[in-house]
């Protein structure tokens, strides 16, 4: 084989992308020919800079979002975006009308809770949803309670509970640290077939028990609540039955406080 | 800046059943972030791609009875590019051509060892601008091969030519890209 018959077939060459005979002749020619083995130095180290210096765009969280609500039929471009959260909501105040009736002195406490909870709400799933995005899903990558607990403490003035659901198909996969009204808050990671939970955990001082409430938001089901002193906002994409059983477990379980 | 509406709107809307969402959550879904890496590498604009990718998914809900292999990240990859690509031609009937010119853009060989750290910096922003400069079709086979790292065969499902254009795009772009950066200078003799 010649120079130029080389030098025209080094880029698929370095991709490994020839016939092994070709292949072989030019790995026997490039062994006696300085010229050739310097243009397949460029051009591999033109390979190596394209990977180490293009940046990798990924998808920002709202077009994420907003895909996802596609995906689920949830949003045409027709329809104004403000649609979707407007009925929820109503139910939600519903709900905690109907809680502040039977739960009697909390409403009092964190007043006014509906707006509060909206607002975390839209914190929590801007949570999960960041935490889908290619690794920021969990800081600690553990199936191991025993592993993911200690994890938090130094990181966090409290000790959440973790407790492991793979026996019910809810497997526990990591945990890392997230935002949530202005403090960090302990973020548990589940899985459910293929869906993410994000289960958001941090001590209320004082909070009665609270009933779960759950909302849909931007296409992510919600169920939040408060036990045992810790507030929970459990957020996923899975569908609102299964979500609410996972919930109540996580609620029953033993390993909480 | 506002676009005249796409005309998928115009189309029925479709929804997939809960084992389509199933099954496209799986396969499709997880290629998002290729999806718009590849639309920002296209359009050069983040919010043209984000359209195109929106409009993209959109497309991929309405064929996904059409998709039938493991491949998602192919299939979503080839309606995303073909997305991009009627943007652009909507764009160009505007007019704005953006071809890469050899004779302007190709620089003596001025890269020397001592100042190989020096240059670093100057380098990467070198192979950015270069491979902006380069025309979409070689800036496409370049990002798919390089950044996704595609065969060549899944390049020319994504992109809908053969594998021996595939082949030929990918040399030429890395001999322009080269030429650009000033080290290939030798390389045509």
């Amino acid at each position: 084989m010649e120079c130029r018959d080389v030098l025209d077939r080094l880029s698929p060459f370095v991709d490994d992308e020839l016939d092994p005979v070709a292949s072989r002749e030019i790995s026997q020619h490039l062994k006696s020919c300085p010229s050739c083995t310097a243009a397949l130095a460029r051009q591999r180290e033109l390979g190596e800079s394209l990977r180490r210096d293009l940046e990798y765009h990924r998808a920002p969280d709202l077009l994420r979002a907003r895909v996802m609500r596609e995906v689920r039929g949830a949003e045409r471009r027709e329809v104004a975006p403000s649609r979707f959260p407007a009925l929820p909501w109503r139910w939600l105040s519903a709900a905690a009308a109907v809680a502040a009736v039977v739960g009697g002195t909390w409403m009092v406490a964190t007043l006014p809770r509906d707006r509060g909870d909206e607002a975390t709400a839209r914190e929590a799933v801007s949570g999960h949803i960041r935490s889908l995005m290619a690794n920021h899903l969990t800081d600690v990558a553990s199936t191991d309670q025993h592993t993911v607990k200690p994890w938090f403490s130094g990181k966090l003035d409290f000790s959440p509970p973790v407790t492991d659901f793979a026996g019910a198909d809810y497997p526990l996969t990591g945990g890392r640290l997230d935002y949530l009204q202005g403090h960090p808050v302990a973020a548990l990671v589940y899985m459910h077939r293929k869906h993410v939970i994000n289960v958001f955990l941090w001590p209320t001082a004082g909070a009665r028990e609270q009933q779960a409430a759950a909302v849909t938001q931007r296409g992510f089901h919600v169920i939040h609540g408060t036990h045992a002193g810790m507030a929970y906002w459990v957020v996923s994409d899975l569908n609102a039955e299964e979500l609410a059983s996972f919930a109540r477990m996580l609620a029953a379980s033993p390993g909480r406080p | 800046m506002t676009h005249e509406r796409r005309p998928e709107t115009g189309n029925p809307p479709r929804r997939l059943s809960p084992e389509e969402q199933e099954r496209f959550n799986e396969r499709v879904l997880p290629h998002l972030d290729a999806a718009y890496n590849l639309a920002r590498y296209l359009l050069r604009d983040p919010h043209e791609a984000e359209e195109a990718v929106q409009d993209a998914f959109l497309r991929a809900i309405r064929h996904f009875d059409g998709f039938r292999g493991a491949d998602g990240r192919a299939w979503l990859l080839s309606i995303v590019r073909n997305t991009c690509f009627t943007q652009f031609r909507r764009r160009r009937s505007g007019g704005e051509q953006v071809e890469f010119d050899e004779e302007i853009h190709s620089v003596e060989d001025e890269t020397s060892e001592p100042e190989a750290d020096f240059t670093r910096s100057i380098a990467e922003q070198s192979v950015r601008e270069g491979l902006g400069r380069l025309a979409v079709e070689f800036r496409e086979v370049l990002v798919l091969r390089e950044l996704e790292g595609l065969s060549y065969k899944e390049i020319a499902q994504v992109a809908g030519v053969p594998i021996g254009t595939v082949m030929s795009r990918l040399a030429r772009g890395r001999k322009q890209l080269l030429l650009a950066l000033g080290a290939g200078a030798k390389e045509n003799d």
